[in-house]
């Protein structure tokens, strides 16, 4: 991994930061009471899962840590993790539960 | 009817909330740990925490950097995990847009998930609650929430240094996020997309430093929206 340039980190940190506070502010701020087209909400509302789930497949099928190889404890635990927290709906249970998956299997599989 | 008392829904608020610091509490720490793994020092990590404040997106702010994505890539994918605040501030903007600048400056600061998920149900639930109130309530659920969130963000970033390897910290960012997807899955219309997030994604991996992710999320929350319709179609 190569170092990271602080400068740049830095310019990352407060171009989010203001890119951030705009789009929680935007309607609230500029519409304030006026509704919003119909079309918008409807694609707003996928963002997170439209987002998330293809920034973690890669990172699940090709780990960086194990060479890009497929590795069964790093899948085993994306598994359980997906499982848990669809059925409990409990975010904290989930993590928990991959990552003892995860412990288990790379102790088991180590 | 009691008089009118924002004091209370302060209190209410912050005692809603406080169940979530289960999650707010290791969750920043994760990333004061994988964020001084990737490198950044301690003054970074509390600059991701207390100007961004939105766990998801600095996550994927790190992780990209660490791929040496472009800085362009880097702030337009990280901005895109936090479209959906746009979401939230149109659905707080009924409740809130008549209340002064400056509180409405600080609720879009503040806006994390579990102060907008709370505020919403209970402004929808509670209509006769003035826009002071609702202020208040909403104030209030973040009001244990932040600091927390800023302190466990510092705990882990000092700690992260000692860390060894064989904790495969490398996996803790795909576990939350795979957490915190999870239950959005509530519908067809939410399957849908992720599934497509996921194809698109691991098609379009060759695209050059993560711009495939862009791509990917941009045709799931298209088929999010037209699965919608369509089942809304037939249901009619």
């Amino acid at each position: 991994m190569e170092e990271l340039n602080h400068t740049t980190v830095w310019f990352v940190i407060f171009a989010m930061a203001i890119g951030s506070f705009l789009i929680r502010f935007s309607f609230l701020g500029l519409i304030g009471d006026r509704p919003m087209p119909e079309w918008v909400l409807r694609h707003l509302r996928y963002t997170p899962v439209a987002v998330l789930p293809g920034l973690v497949a890669p990172l699940v099928l090709w780990p960086d840590a194990t060479g890009g190889n497929p590795d069964p404890a790093r899948l085993g635990a994306a598994l359980v993790t997906l499982a848990v927290g669809y059925f409990s709906k409990n975010v904290l249970a989930a993590i928990l539960s991959g990552a003892a998956t995860l412990y288990g299997l790379l102790y088991l599989l180590g | 009817m009691t008089a009118s008392n924002p004091k209370r829904h302060f209190l209410r608020g912050t005692r809603d909330a406080l169940p979530f610091l289960l999650v707010i509490i290791p969750f920043a720490a994760l990333f004061g740990v994988v964020a001084t793994e990737a490198g950044l020092n301690v003054a970074e990590v509390m600059g991701f925490s207390v100007l961004v404040i939105a766990g998801a997106a600095q996550f994927t702010a790190v992780q990209l950097m660490t791929e040496n994505a472009p800085t362009v890539i880097v702030i337009l994918t990280s901005l895109a995990v936090n479209m959906r605040m746009a979401m939230y501030s149109a659905s707080l903007t009924p409740y809130l847009g008549s209340a002064p600048i400056w509180q409405r400056g600080l609720v879009a600061y503040l806006m994390v998930d579990q102060a907008y998920a709370l505020s919403q149900i209970k402004f929808e639930m509670e209509r006769e609650l003035t826009v002071t109130e609702r202020f208040a309530y909403y104030v209030g659920t973040v009001a244990p929430l932040a600091p927390f969130w800023y302190a466990a963000s510092y705990v882990g970033a000092v700690a992260g240094a000692q860390v060894p390897p064989e904790f495969a910290l490398d996996f803790a960012l795909p576990i939350t996020f795979l957490a915190m997807i999870a239950p959005a899955l509530r519908t067809m219309a939410h399957v849908a997309s992720a599934m497509t997030s996921v194809v698109l994604a691991l098609l379009m991996a060759w695209m050059p430093y993560g711009s495939g992710l862009l791509v990917a999320a941009i045709g799931a929350m298209i088929v999010g929206a037209q699965v919608e319709l369509y089942m809304e179609r037939r249901a009619a």
